[in-house]
């Protein structure tokens, strides 16, 4: 499929101060993409540059095959829901979502139909005649949603447009975001500091840091086989393990890693050997070898702390050998909530858990 | 004997604790920080007026006046020709004024507002600067642009633009509109400042995303979004103007006469205070009604805009 988004070279500079780039990139047609990134990282930068309401100091945005260059906000077949939702204050629920349309000279019957249809998208129907100073916050996402929806976007951009709901209304909105994007099939671009957001909603990722683009990929493989130690991260937990004689060959890496033992895993994706390279392993990967249970490999160590989350309980183990205490993410279903601090508890683990990681 | 002085202690001990209690009240103390000007304004404002509406009533009998009640004056008032035209001028100079002054502070509100950028104060500051020289002096000021061997004929012979000296710039109406717009421009740009600096400009840019290009931004936009501004900007204009009779004496000639020159002649010169009054009561209330038809017919305006 044809790429609908291609972001060639683009670079945007202020004064002597690159805030982004050189960021090339192709979002495909259909497809829900990230920006994901720290604050700062120029995720928002690159989807105003997107959107048309700053320029790139460099390089070129197409959109749809055609070039983006000069071209402002106002031509451009791309609609934002801004983060602050931007509802104008002065006009209610239906002239908000009707305002776009209103110059493009429907006729009254069919802009009507036009708003009803994008407010039941997004569940507001009936609300038409609310002022837009009166409506919650989640409400305002929504209208905010209906209004760029009604345009009939190729691309739809969204800047961090959950982050000022409640942690229950955003993951219910995260959950509708992605049903209705699947449902009318056009581009979202969202732009997110918020790692679960990202992996719940994308089909893509690209992990954005000091302006650049670290990695482009799926959320599964972003998670499993980060490109680096920043982006591993950022993206959940990671033990970055001490490790001596990393060698790689014919897509395969092994590592000897102090206190653990020898191991060994695949290269995820082609050409990312690094020249510094660090082995991790997700908290998650690593399991308490109950007693009477029997496992191979085993690891030994000493619960140096532990902290109760409710459903999990992660556990900082000490592991001779090893500069850090190893990060454990253990279910309480065992009694891992239980066990005292300063107790020795042994580890065990698959053998492909181990992430290579270039850089 | 002793019990009632007691008992008149004990009441008076009781009233003093409840005012004492009642001063250091939230709304005790509210009324104690607004007393003085509260009194000040009472004394200055609202008595003066008072006296006026009394005196709107009373008759001038040559030295005295005749305190009997009587609508007379009002009758003569709204009746007499001569006063009627006055007043018309009055509230048509006071409009066009005010519309010439908004029309005119709007764009430089608009510029200091989106493109001042850290000069914003200074801007401010620069357009308030006309006003450390005296009321007078800029009206006599313009009398030296406007008049028939003025700046501005000088300078349109010197460019060949005309050839004779326009009479038609001093002593009239336009005369008096051009000075008083110029007078009143800091007291229109300052609230349309204020109101331009509390548009969201994320506003602008979300409707600049839904397809508005720069021209209806402003229309859809900014302009109703302002309209507290525009609305304050040409009440705080139009109302002092219609009293006005300084800069229609200086400028204004025969043909700029105002209905306070009118008012003033009554106070001074006339002297029926009880016909004056009638005629500034009079003013007074068409004013106000004017200003309250302009409100809505303005506020109907925005609800167009859409």
């Amino acid at each position: 499929m044809a790429n609908m988004i291609e972001i060639n070279g683009v670079e945007k500079h202020y004064g002597s101060f690159r805030a982004l780039g050189p960021v090339s990139t192709g979002i495909a047609e259909g497809e829900f993409f990230s920006l994901l990134g720290p604050s700062g990282c120029g995720k928002t930068t690159l989807l105003r540059l997107i959107g048309g309401f700053d320029e790139p100091t460099l390089g070129s945005i197409s959109i749809g095959g055609a070039d983006m260059s000069g071209m402002p906000a106002n031509l451009r077949p791309t609609n934002m829901v801004f983060q602050s939702y931007a509802i104008f204050p002065h006009l209610n629920v239906s002239e908000n979502v009707a305002y776009g349309l209103k110059r493009q000279r429907l006729g009254r019957e069919e802009e009507r139909r036009r708003v009803d249809e994008a407010l039941a998208q997004v569940e507001l129907t009936g609300l038409g005649p609310r002022m837009g100073n009166q409506l919650s916050g989640g409400q305002r996402q929504r209208v905010a949603l209906a209004r760029a929806l009604v345009m009939r976007p190729k691309v739809l951009l969204l800047d961090e447009p959950l982050s000022a709901l409640d942690k229950k209304l955003r993951e219910q909105m995260q959950v509708e975001l992605r049903h209705l994007q699947r449902q009318i099939g056009i581009t979202f671009v969202l732009v997110t500091h918020d790692q679960y957001e990202a992996l719940a909603m994308s089909d893509r990722i690209a992990v954005m840091f000091g302006g650049e683009i670290s990695q482009t990929a799926t959320p599964k493989d972003i998670y499993q086989s980060p490109s680096s130690r920043q982006v591993a991260d950022f993206l959940g937990g990671m033990n970055f393990l001490t490790a001596q004689e990393v060698r790689t060959a014919g897509g395969q890496f092994s590592a000897d890693l102090p206190g653990i033992g020898k191991v060994a895993g695949k290269l995820t994706s082609a050409g990312t050997t690094g020249a510094s390279p660090v082995i991790g392993i997700r908290p998650e990967r690593l399991r308490i070898v109950w007693e009477g249970e029997s496992a191979d490999p085993v690891i030994n160590g000493k619960v140096a702390d532990r902290h109760y989350f409710g459903e999990v309980t992660n556990l900082a183990v000490e592991i001779e050998g090893q500069e850090k205490a190893l990060s454990v993410v253990e279910t309480n279903d065992f009694g891992a909530d239980d066990i005292p601090i300063g107790s020795p508890v042994r580890l065990t683990y698959d053998r492909d858990a181990f992430v290579y990681m270039p850089s | 004997m002793s019990g009632e002085v007691s008992r008149r202690l004990s009441a008076g001990a009781v009233m003093e604790r409840t005012t004492g209690k009642w001063l250091r009240s939230d709304a005790g103390q509210g009324w104690l920080t607004i007393s003085p000007p509260f009194v000040y304004a009472l004394l200055l404002l609202a008595g003066p007026i008072l006296v006026i509406i009394a005196n709107s009533f009373w008759t001038q009998d040559y030295l005295t006046i005749d305190r009997t009640f009587t609508l007379k004056n009002y009758r003569e008032a709204l009746t007499e020709p001569i006063y009627r035209d006055l007043l018309f001028r009055s509230l048509f100079v006071s409009v066009a004024v005010s519309i010439v002054t908004v029309v005119l502070a709007y764009p430089v509100a608009w510029f200091v507002s989106f493109h001042g950028g850290k000069y914003k104060g200074i801007w401010l500051f620069i357009i308030t600067v006309p006003f450390w020289s005296g009321y007078l002096l800029r009206i006599l000021s313009w009398k030296v642009i406007l008049g028939f061997n003025g700046v501005l004929n000088t300078g349109l012979q010197y460019l060949h633009i005309i050839s004779e000296p326009l009479s038609s710039l001093l002593y009239n109406v336009n005369a008096v509109i051009i000075t008083l717009a110029h007078s009143w421009a800091a007291f229109a740009i300052l609230p349309l400042f204020v109101s331009l600096e509390k548009v969201d400009r994320t506003l602008l840019e979300a409707a600049a995303d839904l397809g508005d290009g720069p021209v209806r931004r402003f229309m859809r936009i900014t302009l109703p979004l302002t309209m507290p501004g525009i609305i304050a900007a040409l009440m705080i204009v139009m109302i002092p103007t219609v009293g006005d009779y300084v800069t229609p004496k200086l400028v204004g000639g025969k043909d700029g006469v105002m209905i306070a020159n009118a008012i003033q002649a009554q106070f001074g010169k006339a002297a029926n205070w009880p016909l004056g009054a009638a005629l500034a009561v009079s003013t007074m209330i068409i004013v106000g009604m004017l200003s309250g038809a302009m409100v809505l017919l303005l506020l109907g305006l925005k609800r167009l805009l859409r």
